[in-house]
């Protein structure tokens, strides 16, 4: 090896440590807030990416389609929670949110997607699709469980996943597909080639961590779901709604898969199924992380990320057991310094 | 547990398991039944590790692989008999559960099915990559298995081999659930204080249910490996393993029989849907995720306890009260010190919360055979000695000696087998389990059987000394009646004496009770008034905080007052209740 593949790698590193550096930060968001692990973000990285893939050709993708299925199940569950207390007002509400929100955007889809718009436009489409249904998930799937065990939610995450990685499969297909760049220059910074995509993953995820900063510290919202994960009861007595807080916290962390599945796109072919091998790696970072600490996180992110990448070069055959091992010695760091039980 | 409530249904569905190779079935029947015998043996590792003792794993499917893979290359590549392997094969699966579960067990719970995720899906790419293993291709032509010179070939004939380990590993896990180990596995659910307390290392208990889910999950790869004959690593990837889980929820939390129920429900949907499947949705891509992920969610939505118990709901059920065994021995008891020696000594005890002093420097002595009140204002710090003493809460400063031995910086577990028995503030019972099976805890360590007796049912004269004590106590409290309810259906005042009852069957010399008298009518206070007595006239010490000080002035020997931490005042109740300090801190200070 020599130094110019040295650098090669680490530049490839650092690019997928940045998108792992994003999932992480939502897994823990996740977790923080509503105590769910976050299983199925994987396959909004997916959808993303392959929505993105798809606007590409000028086609329309089937995901909005999805959304409205999604919008139409969450309407219908709110119908039945709503059999013996009604109110007009909420009703309304409703509509425009579990069913306004998703035929607007299907709509806008389908007379935006034959265009050939630019590509941080299409890139922005995609986002939107796929992160209202961040809100959908939850409510459909968590929201009736939200004071059960961290462990039932886990199943139930695993359950989320199983559900959509399905669903990817009847909408994308087998087939991989893979995005046109955000944008298609490059420049050499000495001795090293560097894409402008790679660039953009830099600036993305420093925006994000930037972003989400100012959002907890600055904001009601923010302090409400910093709340939320301190102490669920305490926030919930002093008047902050944990259901608001757990929609905000799914769609932040959808909107970041999305964001992530539209940066990676370009960069690597993806499958229906690659998103749950992808957002794994977040959770790597996550668990190194303690499950609780944002900066750990993103800095273990960046780490997996450099050890996946020297390891498929030294190593290409033992590359995902090489990533996925790596918590075996932090598990092990973590049972030692463990001194108590939780109570629970 | 559904013990010999069943055994008309359970005749029954053993003569049609027995007869069904027999019937005219189509192959493809015996396979499908072949399947959920294999996969009936890792759900009920799942129900226990998951259901019972609240650990989940998504990983199982990776022990089969451990398990299948250990016999295919030693009968493949070094001729070994398939019979032989069995126990390596197990031997493997437990070796590997092993570390990873002592990496997990002290974590709280939601590391280790995240660590089996990442574990399912290491072990499937390495099943794959490795030379010795086939690689991809896996390993084929594995051997039958035989008896003398039959060879098990035919589907029939390997079903009556499978559905016998099945029908064992399920009277197997049973047992182990109606045992001493078994309550200390059922246990893990409830909170890991009150286990703590009465001796029972949460660990090793979690250690034990893990390795036994394992080691299931490795006998199912055996037998799947001799039953195929051929294996590669698909079957032990995680979509497996996650199908497992999927098993054990149907199946319901506990409900040993329902996996069985929930393997036979997800493999012929499963079936189902590879047929129906395709023709409606036009491709032949495996599409029943989509159906098991909702199946998953909707489940855990609507019943967690699963969909066993609404089968459970059909079958006859007597309500017949639990016979217990006539125990052929006495359990051993405890040697009284002497009334009158120093028992318990408090020196200079104190906890820092950061900058809160909850306990500062307190020092004071039980004499063995007699009764001290500890008593202060709310936030005294009266809980807190308490948990400092039975080594729940760890000692800031200064130490605490237990009949000459020092017990600071013991473990809740350590300290309990010195005869310290205790109850909580806010009662840490089992709702679940009998009132019996609650009080028989508190005994767990005046037994010593293991797990190994406990799934032959090798222990069942020790078990019956111990449920009889449990039972003893269970009169002599005075709830006898509610023996085999379970103890969720208690009120308040009941679940109390309920911890006292479970206390008691430790065999305590030293007992400290938190509030014993909070939520009792008067009638029950006098009862426990008179029980304590009795206790202290045989012998055995006891600290309570008490906030009726009715109940206390007439009752205890010596009283301890606290106040901000501090202690302020102590004596006899009669000195005490006139001692200035005192009568600052409850009526607030005279200026």
């Amino acid at each position: 090896m020599d130094a110019t593949i040295a650098t090669f790698l680490i530049q490839d590193g650092l690019t997928n440590g940045a998108i792992y550096a994003l999932l992480g930060l939502a897994i823990v968001l996740v977790f923080a807030v509503t105590r769910v692990i976050f299983i199925p973000q994987g396959e909004f990285v997916a959808y993303g990416a392959l929505t993105l893939a798809i606007l590409d050709t000028g086609q329309v993708p089937a995901t909005p389609k999805l959304l409205l299925c999604f919008g139409a199940v969450a309407f219908l569950l709110d119908l039945w929670s709503w059999r013996r207390s009604f109110a007009m007002r909420d009703l309304v509400k409703n509509i425009a949110l579990n069913l306004g929100l998703p035929l607007a955007i299907y709509g806008a889809v389908l007379y935006l997607a034959p265009l050939q718009l630019p590509s941080f436009i299409r890139a922005l489409i995609a986002v939107s699709i796929i992160a209202p249904m961040g809100l959908y998930v939850y409510r459909i799937a968590y929201r009736p469980l939200a004071d059960a065990s961290v462990l039932v939610l886990l199943i139930t995450s695993v359950g989320v996943h199983l559900a959509m990685l399905g669903l990817g499969l009847i909408f994308f297909g087998p087939e991989g597909l893979r995005a046109a760049p955000l944008h298609d220059g490059s420049f050499t910074l000495g001795p090293l080639l560097v894409t402008a995509q790679s660039v953009l993953i830099y600036l993305m995820t420093i925006l994000i961590m930037v972003g989400l900063y100012f959002f907890f510290e600055k904001t009601l919202l923010g302090k409400a779901l910093r709340a939320t994960a301190v102490n669920r009861l305490g926030a919930q007595l002093v008047g902050v709604r944990t259901q608001l807080t757990g929609s905000t916290a799914f769609v932040l962390a959808a909107t970041i898969a999305a964001i992530s599945g539209v940066l990676l796109g370009p960069i690597t072919t993806i499958y229906y199924d690659t998103g749950f091998l992808i957002g794994l790696k977040g959770f790597v970072a996550a668990i190194l992380g303690g499950m609780g600490s944002f900066p750990i996180t993103a800095i273990a992110a960046i780490g997996v990320g450099m050890v996946e990448s020297f390891a498929s070069f030294f190593a290409s055959n033992y590359k995902e057991i090489i990533v996925f091992g790596l918590i075996v010695p932090v598990l092990i760091w973590l049972s030692l310094g463990a001194n108590h039980h939780e109570e629970d | 547990m559904a013990g010999n409530r069943h055994i008309l249904p359970g005749a029954l569905a053993l003569i049609l398991l027995a007869a069904f190779p027999l019937l005219p079935v189509p192959p493809f029947w015996i396979t499908l039944a072949n399947n959920i015998g294999l996969a009936s043996l890792v759900a009920i590792g799942l129900v226990l590790l998951t259901g019972v003792g609240g650990l989940t794993s998504f990983g199982q499917a990776a022990f089969c692989g451990f398990g299948a893979y250990t016999t295919a290359v030693l009968t493949t590549a070094y001729g070994f008999s398939p019979w032989m392997t069995l126990p390596l094969s197990l031997a493997v699966g437990a070796a590997v559960a092993i570390p990873l579960g002592l990496m997990t067990v002290r974590l709280s719970g939601h590391y280790l099915p995240l660590g089996t995720i990442a574990w399912g899906l290491a072990i499937y790419y390495l099943f794959g990559r490795i030379e010795l293993l086939g690689r991809y291709d896996g390993i084929s032509a594995i051997p039958p298995l035989e008896i003398g010179s039959y060879r098990f070939l035919s589907g029939q004939s390997i079903f009556y081999v499978i559905w016998a380990f099945v029908i064992l590993t399920a009277l197997g896990a049973q047992n182990l659930l109606d045992s001493r180990v078994g309550r200390a596995i059922r246990a893990l659910r409830g909170g890991s204080q009150a286990a703590e307390a009465f001796g029972i290392n949460i660990e090793r208990a979690k250690l034990t249910v893990f390795v036994f889910a394992a080691v299931v999950a490795a006998l199912s790869g055996w037998l799947y490996a001799h039953m195929q004959r051929s294996i590669n690593p698909t079957p032990f990837g995680l979509d497996m393993g996650i199908t497992y889980m999927l098993m054990a929820v149907i199946g319901g939390a506990g409900y040993v029989w329902g996996a069985i129920f929930g393997a036979s429900v997800v493999l012929i949907l499963k079936e189902t849907l590879q047929r129906v499947l395709p023709g409606l949705l036009d491709t032949t891509a495996n599409f029943e995720m989509i159906v098991f992920g909702i199946l998953l969610v909707g489940i855990l939505q609507l019943s967690k306890e699963g969909l066993w118990p609404f089968v459970l709901k059909l079958l006859p059920r007597s309500r017949r009260s639990r016979q217990l065994a006539e125990p052929s021995s006495q359990l051993d008891k405890r040697d009284m010190p002497e009334r009158g020696t120093p028992l318990l000594r408090i020196d200079k005890v104190r906890k820092q919360f950061g900058g809160l002093v909850a306990v500062n420097d307190v020092s004071f002595e039980i004499k063995a055979g007699e009764i001290v009140g500890l008593i202060g204002p709310n936030g005294a710090g009266k809980s807190t000695t308490f948990n400092l003493i039975t080594g729940i809460a760890s000692l800031s400063g200064g130490g605490v000696a237990y009949a000459g031995q020092t017990l600071s910086g013991l473990s809740p577990r350590e300290i309990a087998k010195h005869g310290v028995a205790r109850t909580f503030q806010h009662a840490k019972i089992l709702p679940d389990m009998s009132v019996l099976e609650n009080v028989a805890l508190g005994a767990h360590l005046r037994g010593s059987a293991g797990v190994f007796r406990s799934i032959l049912r090798l222990e069942r004269k020790e078990e019956a000394t111990l449920l009889t004590e449990a039972a003893r106590q269970i009169e002599r409290v005075g709830l006898g009646q509610y023996r085999d309810r379970p103890a969720g259906d208690l009120a308040l005042g009941q679940i109390r004496i309920l911890e006292i009852a479970r206390a008691l069957a430790a065999d305590p010399t030293l007992l400290l009770l938190d509030e014993p008298a909070a939520g009792l009518r008067h009638g029950e206070k006098q009862e426990l008034s008179n029980l304590l007595k009795k206790l202290r006239s045989e012998g055995v010490s006891v600290l309570l905080v008490e906030h009726d000080m009715g109940f206390v002035m007439g009752l205890v020997d010596n009283l301890v007052v606290l106040d901000f931490g501090t202690l302020i005042a102590q004596g006899k109740p009669q000195e005490v209740r006139k001692h200035p300090a005192v009568i600052a801190a409850y009526l607030g200070g005279v200026a």
